[in-house]
């Protein structure tokens, strides 16, 4: 057997071509990392003090001032929590009949799926805190605007999956109600909607879940909620009511994550 | 045999409709609450459209404070995710409960949760005390939200992998390093890079937002701009912003693409 039958037998995982577009895509993140290092902005001075800064912050932050929580904090967080829930609740108004709109099943509509598909792309595409900047311009600084950022930035999300879940949707039930003569507000709410439940009931939790996460920054852009408290307690420097916030935050984002796991778990 | 009620195909659920009600009752209870009111909205329509007549056209006169501002985004997001992908590697296979102690799941979960419960601009605050205004505030705080992420899926993917091929390493007395690299990391590489691409994606949303609180990136520029009312600067900004982020999803789909095929040719 001579060298080149020998060579063409040797095994190799992956085509010349699929190894050729990896290596790329390995040299593109390796001198996007390497350009990235060279030319960002990192000031020696600062990052040889960050232990020092980062110990007196902390010493600054002790002891927590707890007595601030009754008058300064607890109502915003509430506020932040009303936020977030009816932020939630609006978005699900808003992303249902998009959401349809998007299913190519119930809507066989190329154009108007497009359209649909168009405009949840673009809520997902803009930061919350994005659409808290311009509905504080537009209706001024407070819960609306941020309660209406919330909505506009989880219509995407809820929108999508709520689309998908429709498509994933068995067709038997619904054709069965269409052979009855059912109109199309029976078949949605017979045939599709006890398909789609649960997974519609867990994609509401989890975006409420989420947006309590992001209420609680709404307020450094001044839509309100325990932001608002936040920004106060820092533009004063006053790191011990800060901590109090955080630590108001964190209670309640873990809360929150518990009350959704325990309700997934039971309606799942 | 007394004859029972006549059924009736769909009977009316009172918990259901109760719920509806008090669902109804907490809207305008919260609405209420938050001060959302008809003559608010209305005023809000009429800014709503003298603001949008003020940032059309879009201003990209200054467009080198918006490269700048985008390329330091762009860098802060690739450093985050490499840096936080880094180190989310050994803290989730620390937190996986299938290959370690308890002692050792315990700590890295609680430090999971703790990246995870807050918001990246919460986190990028804290960090602009420790390490000043900048880029690299900025990449500190997204490498802990990467860290939260990454860690916590890294974490439930590796929980997830079969213990055969673990076994069969350990059984020849490969070392611990070893028996990661053989036994664990070829199961769930391909997953791993998925959410590394998912958390590139992720950051670069950020980045975004981070210069909001003064952590570096476009942010910052965005922020002044707002409260300059320089809202044609601000709609030029926010469409570079949408353009990169589509870009940035498309780039990471591409790439998940181009290595999901090595997970398929393993199960073959």
């Amino acid at each position: 057997m001579n060298d080149a039958t020998l060579e063409a037998r040797i095994w190799h995982r992956f085509t010349p071509a699929q190894r050729l577009v990896r290596f790329a895509v390995y040299l593109t993140v390796v001198t996007a990392v390497v350009v990235s290092i060279q030319t960002v902005e990192v000031i020696p001075e600062f990052l040889l003090d960050a232990p020092e800064q980062m110990a007196d912050l902390l010493r600054r932050m002790w002891p927590i001032a707890f007595s601030h929580y009754p008058k300064g904090v607890h109502e915003a967080l509430v506020e932040t929590l009303h936020i977030a829930t009816l932020g939630t609740i609006i978005s699900v108004v808003i992303a249902f009949p998009i959401g349809l709109a998007a299913a190519h099943n119930i809507a066989p509509n190329r154009l108007l799926n497009h359209a649909a598909r168009l405009l949840l792309v673009s809520s997902r595409s803009v930061n919350s805190l994005v659409w808290a900047l311009l509905f504080v311009a537009v209706f001024g600084p407070g819960a609306l605007a941020g309660t209406l950022a919330i909505a506009f930035r989880s219509v995407g999300f809820v929108g999508k999956l709520v689309g998908e879940a429709v498509e994933e949707a068995n067709r038997g039930t619904v054709e069965a109600l269409e052979a009855s003569g059912a109109p199309w507000l029976s078949v949605l709410s017979f045939g599709y909607w006890p398909q789609i439940q649960p997974s519609f009931w867990s994609v509401v939790l989890f975006r409420w879940d989420i947006n309590v996460r992001e209420s609680a920054v709404l307020g450094l852009v001044g839509a309100g909620g325990i932001g608002m408290a936040l920004d106060t307690a820092m533009n004063l420097f006053q790191w011990d009511r800060v901590a109090m916030v955080l630590l108001a935050i964190f209670t309640v984002v873990i809360a929150a994550e518990i009350v959704v796991t325990a309700i997934r778990k039971r309606i799942l | 045999m007394n004859v029972t009620a006549p059924r009736v195909a769909f009977p009316p659920n009172w918990r259901a409709r109760a719920a509806w009600i008090a669902l109804v009752l907490y809207i305008v209870y919260a609405c209420s609450l938050l001060d959302f009111t008809w003559a608010r909205f209305m005023v809000g329509l009429d800014n709503g459209a003298r603001f949008i007549g003020r940032m059309l056209p879009p201003n990209f006169t200054r467009w080198e404070i918006l490269v700048k501002g985008l390329t330091e985004s762009i860098e802060i997001a690739i450093l985050a995710s490499v840096l936080g992908i880094l180190l989310s590697l050994p803290i989730g296979l620390f937190a996986a409960r299938n290959l370690m102690p308890l002692w050792v799941t315990w700590p890295s979960r609680i430090l999971i949760a703790l990246c995870r419960s807050f918001h990246p601009v919460i986190v990028a605050i804290v960090f602009v005390k420790a390490l000043g205004f900048g880029a690299m505030s900025g990449i500190a705080a997204l490498t802990v939200a990467s860290i939260g992420f990454a860690g916590k899926l890294f974490a439930e993917a590796i929980e997830e992998i079969s213990l055969k091929q673990v076994e069969a390493v350990r059984a020849t007395g490969a070392p611990f390093m070893n028996v990661i690299t053989y036994g664990v990391l070829p199961q769930v590489f391909g997953r791993f890079l998925g959410f590394s691409t998912y958390q590139l994606d992720s950051n670069l949303r950020n980045s975004t937002m981070v210069g909001i609180v003064g952590a570096g990136g476009i942010g910052g520029a965005l922020f002044a701009a707002f409260q300059r009312f320089d809202y044609d600067f601000v709609c030029a900004m926010l469409l570079s912003i949408i353009l990169l982020i589509f870009a940035g999803e498309v780039v990471a789909n591409k790439v998940r693409a181009i290595f999901v095929e090595r997970t398929r040719v393993d199960e073959e």
